[in-house]
């Protein structure tokens, strides 16, 4: 066990030990994410679609992992411009999408047992 | 070329946030089956984007995060904004603009990938792009940015800074179908030959670009929910082109995961319409006017006014309403839920019946109503309520149409025949809440208007249900 962990943490100092993946293992992971997508996607009531919308496009968002590479990376002014763009654009989404959906789901409300909510306007 | 792969190398921390974020992305989605779980599901789901930032941003190949900084900080500036103050009333607009942004994301990245691959003083020499890659950024480059610019076109549609007509003209799906297929020649010719045809990957981005406005420039509005959903879809797949081409899991996954969602929700959409997504895509709804009238006797409407309406009401024991497009467009989604209130005080049984359809996008009339405090379980859904009609004594439609109109069941000769509708017309005594009799925005007559147990209430929807809201308090007041 603590073989491991040191193997881990020398793994973490040595960014070169790193994994790769290849095309047949990414094809697997694709297509297993999109049933599982499917699967609990399905399961969303037709009440929290906009959210749906607004939540998956936040997570979309995580271009910003692909971005943030080829930005800092050392490969050029042209690079940089455009990493630094798609980051914009991904931090938009996922700042403006989490922000709204949290926005949203806070106004879904069940019925209030004791009723009388007052004349909201 | 030399059928290399890059060797990307990730660290162990690296790994397992991708892992952890990957899986918490998948538990974010499974909260949302939920209004009780839904806000756990948000939170998880950011912890999620934070755990898989903060692996990137340790990657050994970063050398300088000034402009990473500055680019997050400006992102987050548009963003709050984007969050904070965007009316409700304008989320499929919104949603339409967020998914033009995560597509230009997929496609920029995209475009620094290929001309990355083709300065090998960039990566160690030998290493060159194999075929499989260069296929993923030709479909991350071609999905990205004719999302990007086809999502713009829907949000000025939406917006209504363009025209929300379909603009159709002869030979539109011929032409349109020629950019996209030298587009995708392009694409084979740059996995044949990345080098020798380098200088077709302008062209390429500029025939996408080009690609995205013409695909939206024949859509209606009423197409808006299913087209919204696809461009949801493909921006989802280009983030998934992403991932192959960085060799990024998470970035595979997510992209998965969004591109499963919106297809799904294209899915949805469609069956509620009964129609495919070639025709939606290629059909130029909206163009179909139905060429009805001049045989026919004259049709006669009951006009009636808020004060019959509210006794009506008064005297009922459940009440349906069903609110579309109209509603929205009126902002009289306040008024409605004070309507709501003001029935539901009085013992009545009040419900809200969504057409899967009703408005611009998935879910745009739930999401007003809630923001007016309507209790979501008053919200229900096409299937759970139609068998309620029956027993309804009023049903209220508000800036509804298409979705109640009864020759979609009995009118073969109808172009939205087979398109499942609500059971409006089964209800005691219907209101329709609508400007004037023009049909709606299809340009097709809606037969529940001439129905014998159906009035109409005309004037703007706001106005008219904060009159019934007055009038039905006029009555309560008489009664005690």
């Amino acid at each position: 066990m603590s073989r491991t962990l040191i193997a881990a943490a020398q793994e973490l100092a040595n960014p070169e030990g790193g994994a790769t993946i290849d095309i047949y293992t990414g094809l697997f992971i694709f297509v297993m994410a999109a049933f599982a997508g499917m699967e609990v996607i399905r399961r969303v009531p037709q009440l929290l679609h906009t959210p749906l919308m607004s939540l998956t496009n936040a997570l979309s968002g995580i271009a910003l992992v692909g971005s943030i590479v080829i930005t800092g990376a050392d490969y050029g002014r042209f690079y940089t411009t455009l990493g630094a763009l798609a980051i914009t654009a991904s931090m938009i989404n996922v700042v403006g999408g989490f922000w709204i959906t949290d926005r949203m789901l806070k106004m879904f409300k069940p019925r209030e047992k004791t009723v009388p909510a007052g004349d909201a306007k | 070329m030399i059928a290399a792969q890059e060797l990307i190398q990730y660290t162990l921390f690296q790994q397992v946030a991708y892992i952890a974020g990957a899986a918490m992305f998948v538990l974010s989605l499974k909260w949302m089956s939920g209004p009780k779980t839904a806000r756990r599901g948000l939170w998880v789901g950011i912890a999620g984007m934070v755990l898989a930032v903060a692996g990137t941003l340790l990657d050994n190949r970063i050398v300088d995060f000034e402009w990473i900084l500055l680019a997050f900080g400006i992102g987050t500036l548009i963003g709050i904004p984007m969050g904070q103050w965007m009316k409700m009333t304008a989320m499929p607009q919104r949603t339409a603009l967020s998914h033009a942004f995560g597509a230009l994301a997929a496609g920029l990245v995209g475009t620094a990938k290929f001309y990355y691959f083709l300065e090998p003083k960039l990566h160690e020499g030998d290493v060159s792009v194999n075929k499989f890659t260069m296929f993923a950024i030709g479909l991350e480059v071609l999905l990205g940015f004719l999302t990007f610019t086809g999502s713009m076109m829907a949000f000025g549609k939406l917006a209504e800074v363009l025209p929300q007509r379909p603009i159709t003209y002869k030979g539109q799906n011929f032409v349109n179908l020629g950019v996209l297929a030298v587009a995708v020649v392009i694409v084979v010719m740059l996995i044949i030959d990345p080098v020798a045809n380098k200088e077709l990957f302008v062209p390429l981005i500029v025939l996408s670009l080009i690609f995205g406005i013409m695909l939206i420039i024949p859509i209606g509005g009423a197409d808006m929910p299913t087209v919204i959903s696809l461009l949801n879809s493909y921006a989802g797949l280009s983030g998934a082109a992403m991932g192959f081409v960085l060799q990024n899991q998470m970035l595979i996954v997510a992209g998965s995961l969004d591109g499963a969602s919106g297809l799904f929700l294209s899915i949805i959409m469609c069956r509620a319409m009964n129609r495919s997504f070639t025709n939606v895509l290629f059909g130029g709804f909206g163009q179909i006017v139905a060429k009805k009238g001049d045989d026919e006797e004259e049709k006669i409407h009951r006009t009636s006014n808020p004060e019959e309406a509210a006794m009506m009401m008064d005297a009922a024991q459940s009440v349906i309403i069903v609110p579309g497009y109209g509603m929205a467009v009126a902002q009289a989604q306040h008024k409605v839920a004070d309507l709501a209130t003001a029935l539901t005080k009085k013992g009545i049984n009040v419900k809200f019946a969504i057409h899967p359809v009703a408005g611009r996008m998935p879910g745009h009339m739930n999401v007003l109503l809630a923001e007016a405090n309507v209790p979501y379980d008053q919200l229900s859904e096409m299937e759970e309520v139609n068998p309620e009609f029956e027993e309804c004594d009023v049903a209220i439609v508000i800036g509804a149409n298409d979705v109640t109109n009864p020759a979609a069941k009995t009118d073969e000769s109808s172009p939205i025949y087979g398109m499942p509708v609500l059971d409006v017309e089964k209800a005691k005594q219907v209101y329709v809440i609508k400007r004037s009799m023009n049909p709606g925005f299809a340009g097709i007559d809606n037969p529940l208007y001439y129905l014998e147990n159906t009035a109409m209430l005309f004037g703007d929807a706001k106005e008219v249900a904060g009159e019934l809201v007055t009038e039905f308090a006029k009555l309560g007041s008489m009664h005690s």
